[in-house]
């Protein structure tokens, strides 16, 4: 789903999620629960780029500092820590699956 | 004698042909890997739902990949491998893992560490506001998920992988608004002597390069970063290029110096470390069997000092050589010969690129107030202040003083620019400092674990 050149020169960009899907784009889709509303996602996203196909941004700053959106996605940089099910775990090497729930806001509150 | 039991962390191109010689001699090894699927970081292999053919994945390196991958899948019912498993522990010959929740200890008598590499970050102003993302990050949105990192994306940092990924993010159809390489193009000429050892990587550079500029794509070399701005996210990349001062708007950034080595695992098994000069950064010792300071701790791939995924590949069966030997097995003195030939040579190459693409000084010269550490927000000007109230000259007081290093990446990410910074500060040669102490879990743990079904 290449961005089509009027999409990209919009000035309402905040309005728009902040990962583009180029390759393998069209793949089925599974619903999961995203802070407690409905959600989809396509088979093989990890939660971060479930999120970040849907938002601008994934989590909190654990210290207040802003907003974040994940930064190394190897799983090295432990800033996209989610709540999944109950559990933490990294959003950017979490695969979704139809019907986790991914709470975002909670991440430094336990979990 | 009983054969020793055999573990190696890491299914990378070093971990897979590690365990793909040692099964050759009839030696089996568990091979615990953190992913999903074999491959490492470089071959990373998306989720079964991607259809997308490896000659589009890997370009010119599909077959090598594709050839990792089989090896790892025929291994995988031969062997005990364990993947989606985290080595977050090595004590008295104990690995400390971590599966689907479920902890285990796994007893070896021979270890093979192959934890490969991640990218080599500095700070910059803005390197924390959402849409910059480590250059290996965007590769990895790229080929695992299929996905780039934003609409309009500057790619900014210096090495191979800063022309490889814009390459790669241009074919997928992303639209890129500049590439900016701290490293001036004389560098690289100047270098390319030792780049002539390796004249296939060599070739593959330029064409990345030339595909570029040809494409339109703006490429600058030999830029001074400034900065990143925006307010809640990017929106520009400010720069310098001599001195003239330069802005490009974008939404994303993929931020990169080259790579460096992940080495906590090997600092807990007790691996002596030595200052590496040219990545400046503590490397693990080994001899040219591959065997750290301690006997039975052998150490492949990255995770020893960059050499990239070819010298990953030859260290690993490299390793399995030597150990099968150690065995009892034959020794396979003319394949060993040939390997060692290999690695010189791509150590050569790898001197070379060390050269063209140095890793920049502005990680010392930084505004006060600019992030240094990401998981706590700790900023350059507290550092300086705290490094001169407590009379600070070494990594381990720095980190207990001030929390760089002790947040949730363990300094992953800042480790390095707060090693420069220290040096500067206290004008220190930077080997003087030391480094900070690898601390078990290696990463954070998910509590209480739930329990197993």
């Amino acid at each position: 789903m290449k961005p089509s050149a009027s999409a990209r020169h919009s000035t309402d960009e905040a309005a728009q999620p902040r990962m583009v899907r180029l390759v393998d784009a069209e793949r089925a889709r599974l619903t999961f629960r995203l802070d407690g509303a409905p959600a989809t996602a396509q088979e093989g996203d990890t939660i971060l780029t479930a999120v970040l196909t849907a938002r601008r941004y994934l989590v909190e700053s654990a210290c207040g500092e802003g907003k974040r959106a994940g930064f190394c996605l190897m799983g090295a940089c432990q800033e996209c820590w989610v709540t999944v099910d109950g559990t933490r775990a990294r959003a950017c090497n979490t695969l979704v699956i139809a019907g986790m729930s991914v709470a975002t806001g909670g991440h430094f509150t336990g979990g | 004698m009983a054969d020793p039991a055999i573990a190696i962390v890491g299914a990378g191109p070093a971990g897979i042909r590690a365990a793909e010689a040692l099964s050759q001699h009839g030696l089996s090894a568990i091979l615990i890997d953190e992913a999903p699927k074999g491959g490492g970081q470089i071959y990373r292999q998306p989720p079964d739902s991607f259809q997308r053919a490896a000659s589009g994945r890997y370009g010119f390196e599909a077959r090598k990949a594709s050839a990792l991958h089989r090896t790892i899948q025929r291994l995988a019912t031969a062997i005990d491998y364990r993947p989606s498993t985290l080595a977050w522990n090595v004590c008295d010959g104990r690995l400390d893992t971590l599966c689907a929740g479920r902890g285990e200890s796994v007893v070896f008598d021979i270890l093979i560490i192959a934890t490969g590499a991640m990218d080599r970050l500095l700070p910059l102003p803005g390197w924390t506001l959402p849409g910059v993302y480590a250059l290996g990050g965007a590769q990895i949105a790229l080929k695992y998920q299929g996905c780039a990192i934003g609409r309009r994306t500057v790619f900014l940092g210096t090495g191979p992988l800063l022309y490889l990924v814009a390459y790669q993010y241009a074919k997928a159809g992303a639209e890129i608004e500049a590439v900016l390489d701290v490293n001036p193009a004389h560098a690289k000429r100047r270098a390319l002597f030792g780049l002539a050892s390796s004249p296939r990587t060599l070739a593959k550079g330029i064409y990345y390069r030339t595909w570029l500029g040809a494409h339109g794509i703006a490429v600058e070399e030999g830029v001074t970063p400034m900065g990143i701005a925006g307010t809640d996210e990017v929106r520009e990349v400010r720069y310098r290029r001599g001195s003239v001062e330069k802005s490009v708007r974008c939404d994303a950034v993929g931020l990169g110096f080259g790579l460096k080595a992940e080495t906590q695992l090997a600092d807990l098994a007790g691996c002596r470390f030595r200052f590496d000069r040219e990545s400046r950064q503590w490397l693990p010792e080994r001899n040219s069997d591959g065997e750290s300071s301690v006997s039975g701790v052998y150490l492949a791939g990255d995770g020893a000092g960059i050499g990239g995924a070819d010298a990953a590949e030859l260290w690993g069966e490299r390793v399995g050589l030597s150990i099968a030997a150690r065995c009892g097995r034959r020794r396979d003195a003319s394949r060993i010969a040939t390997i060692d030939r290999r690695l010189a040579l791509l150590a050569r190459f790898r001197a070379g690129l060390e050269r063209a693409f140095p890793l920049p000084m502005h990680g010392s010269r930084l505004s006060d107030d600019t992030i240094l550490c990401r998981c706590e927000a700790i900023r350059v000007g507290q550092v300086k202040e705290a490094i001169r109230a407590f009379d600070v000259v070494e990594m381990n007081r720095m980190k207990a003083i001030t929390r760089v290093g002790m947040g949730r990446c363990q300094g992953r990410m800042c480790g390095l620019a707060a090693a420069e910074l220290l040096a500067t500060e206290t004008q220190q040669d930077l080997a003087a400092v030391g480094r900070l102490r690898g601390q078990p879990p290696i990463k954070p743990l998910p509590m209480p674990w739930p329990s197993a079904p």
